[in-house]
């Protein structure tokens, strides 16, 4: 380590007035191997230093309009106990998971706990984080951390870069088509416990490759935080499928915060899928950076009870001939409340781009609240761009209809809203991520009131 | 008991106006009713006040249906106690496919803790389905969602086969329909008719019951039947037209 790094590590940081609450007073750090590549060292000192420096999100803040607030204040967050009794996660990880799998991950409390990389085609490269910076340090220089937070995260992206040696690192090179999904499961327990899953995707020309992050808890009650970033890099003609599945317990919060660089008639799919939580902020950017990139941003959220689930969305048309295609559902029961903020924005010179928003909203309760804000913003000529929001009830038609053909009231309403959801979940590639989505959707809402 | 679906001096409004005043009708099992009418005259109200579409009041009357009070049953009630309407405007459901529907209506059927048997399930589906010429990609569409209006129309009659009801009302299913979807649709509606089972047809046309020949003809007008024969009032009708039964009605 350098004396510059070291030394930057060594300031004595004072906690951010702005954030309320008590926040961290040193990085959260867990157990770690001693020969990290110093570029690592430094990238991570000046990313708690970055951290420190950013504002804490501000009401007035365009990028935290309607959020609530409240939940970004955290008491003293640390990386969690190691988990000993991990036989049952794994159990419930295979159970709950896709059985047909390219490699599968398991992370508890940011800790490797299990590994399996058979179904892998020759010279993948596809490692835990740790090990990939160990094992091709330049190579991971060259991608890691490389992309502003863009949507009001910058605070949970620096703390995210200063903490994170969790999670994975997959590159996937030239024309290899890898054509079953990779699995990564982060789990998080103990009141208190942060978790940084990372992962980073980097696909080369022709090459192609999905992934499926699932987030869950130890626990029905412990207060966890996740803060999680997924950089997906489809290089030209390449394709990146990513999907983060949020199931985590009641108590706990998550951020996660997507983004996409599309390349050359590459293609990228970024996906959220949010079944639990307290709270939920997640920021996906996706950069067209060449004509032909094609970007499609999906998500499909099912709150109820007092969950609030905070998106915002950027599609950012830096080149000609450039697509975009952007589906948020959210079904609310109860008290849910849901923001949905997205910009479509086409830079100047990007002509010929066709970019599309929509962010329906099913509601299932009065009380439920949904804040949709779509937006454009174009700087090129021969555009095609439409956006839209709506919210709605389920109709009595529809009810009627399947009540019509023996079906109960209460079921034929769940086959409806699930039915909603699943349009957003079936533009995603792979029958069995598909059916493992809807069959976690279908058990939410057996559970439902 | 009675083995019919009876209705007696069933009245019915919507929003305080009287649509159906006083409407009596016996379908006894083995028999297909038609019942004929212009615009307006009430034979939707009637299919939909079966099935039990709550926009409606019922102001008097009875419906049994094998003697149980069916006015008295909540809408899945009775689609699962035998009663099927076909819908003239059937609705999408975006997301729901096909076949999970229909489990999802068989399913309902079974006592609790049963499971239905998916292989035997899919392979009725699919023989149901060659019967009406349904390409097998139906099954994964989402309901009636995209369908064209004969192949919505296809699909209820893909949902009767499926559900084999005791009572079948048919709501202008033939509107919308190319002469060769009324074939096949028809088709599939004949190859049902049973002693076991009773038929209920409504329709603005007499065409359709060129296919499927009814035992009996009625002609409602003003929310009540006004005339009753066989199947040769149909052709009558359909010469002079519906200003004749109301001309007669009047003298």
């Amino acid at each position: 380590m350098s004396n510059a790094v070291a030394e930057i590590e060594s300031l004595q940081p004072e906690p951010s007035a702005e954030f309320q609450g008590d926040w961290f007073t040193a990085p959260p750090r867990h157990e770690e191997p001693e020969n990290l590549p110093s570029w690592y060292l430094e990238l991570r000192a000046q990313a708690w230093h970055q951290f420190l420096e950013t504002p804490a999100p501000f009401r007035t803040d365009e990028n935290w309009r309607f959020a609530n607030l409240k939940q970004v204040e955290f008491a003293s967050l640390k990386t969690g106990e190691i988990v000993d009794e991990i036989d049952p996660i794994i159990a419930e990880t295979r159970e709950r998971g896709l059985r047909d799998v390219a490699a599968r991950f398991i992370f508890a409390n940011n800790r490797l706990v299990l590994s399996e990389t058979d179904g892998l085609p020759e010279g993948v490269i596809c490692e835990p984080l740790i090990d990939a910076l160990l094992a091709h340090p330049e190579l991971v220089r060259t991608h890691f951390m490389q992309e502003p937070a863009r949507l009001g995260g910058a605070k949970f992206a620096a703390l995210h870069g200063s903490a994170t040696l969790s999670g994975i690192f997959v590159h996937v090179p030239k024309n290899v088509v890898i054509e079953k999904p990779i699995e990564v499961a982060h789990w998080a327990g103990g009141d208190g416990t942060t978790i940084f899953p990372h992962a980073l995707v980097i696909a080369e020309a022709g090459a192609s490759v999905s992934v499926v992050e699932r987030h869950r808890s130890l626990n029905e009650s412990d207060a966890t935080l996740t803060i999680g970033l997924a950089d997906l890099a489809p290089e030209d003609g390449g394709q990146v499928q990513y999907v983060c599945v949020q199931h985590l317990n009641d108590h706990s919060r998550q951020v996660q915060l997507n983004g996409t660089r599309v390349g050359r008639d590459a293609k990228a799919v970024s996906g959220f899928v949010n079944l639990g939580a307290k709270w939920i902020r997640n920021e996906s950017v996706s950069r067209l950076t060449a004509p032909g990139a094609d970007s499609r941003m999906l998500s499909a959220n099912l709150a109820d009870g007092d969950q609030e689930f905070d998106q915002r969305t950027l599609q950012l048309h830096e080149a000609q001939h450039t697509f975009s295609d952007l589906l948020y559902k959210n079904a609310l029961y109860d008290h849910a409340r849901t923001i949905f903020s997205g910009l479509i924005q086409v830079m100047p010179g990007a002509h010929y781009t066709d970019a599309y928003q929509k962010c329906r909203n099913l509601l299932g309760s009065d009380e439920a609240e949904a804040n949709s804000m779509p937006g454009l913003e174009i700087d090129a000529d021969q555009v095609k761009c439409s956006h839209g929001a709506t919210s709605g009830q389920i109709s009595d038609e529809e009810i009627f209809y399947l009540m019509a053909r023996g079906i109960p009231a209460q079921r034929a309403r769940q086959m409806i809203s699930q039915g909603f959801l699943n349009e957003a979940i079936s533009h995603l590639a792979g029958e069995e991520l598909r059916d493992a989505i809807e069959q976690r959707f279908e058990e939410r809402f057996a559970v439902l009131a | 008991m009675n083995q019919s679906l009876s209705i007696n001096d069933l009245h019915v409004s919507v929003d305080g106006t009287e649509i159906i005043k006083g409407l009596t009708l016996d379908i006894p099992k083995g028999e297909v009713h038609a019942i004929m009418g212009p615009n307006g005259s009430g034979k939707s109200t009637l299919a939909k006040v079966l099935a039990g579409n709550e926009e409606y009041e019922i102001t008097g009357g009875s419906v049994l249906m094998d003697g149980q009070d069916l006015l008295g049953m909540e809408i899945d009630e009775r689609s699962r106690a035998g009663l099927f309407l076909a819908f003239q405007y059937p609705h999408e459901i975006p997301g729901v496919s096909n076949a999970n529907f229909l489990r999802a209506a068989l399913q309902a059927r079974l006592p609790k803790g049963e499971e239905i048997d998916a292989v035997a399930f899919y392979k009725q589906m699919y023989a149901r389905m060659d019967e009406l010429e349904m390409d097998r990609k139906f099954t994964g569409r989402s309901v009636n969602e995209g369908f064209s209006g004969g192949e919505k129309k296809r699909n209820e009659i893909l949902q009767m086969m499926m559900l084999e009801p005791t009572y079948a009302i048919l709501d202008e299913t033939d509107s919308g329909l190319d002469i060769d979807a009324l074939r096949i649709v028809s088709q599939g509606v004949n190859a049902m008719r049973s002693p076991e089972r009773g038929f209920l047809v409504i329709t603005h046309y007499q065409r359709l019951l060129d296919y499927i020949v009814p035992d009996k003809v009625h002609v409602m007008f003003d929310g009540r039947i006004i005339r009753s024969g066989d199947k040769e009032l149909a052709l009558e009708l359909e010469e002079k037209g519906y200003d004749w039964v109301k001309e007669e009605l009047a003298a």
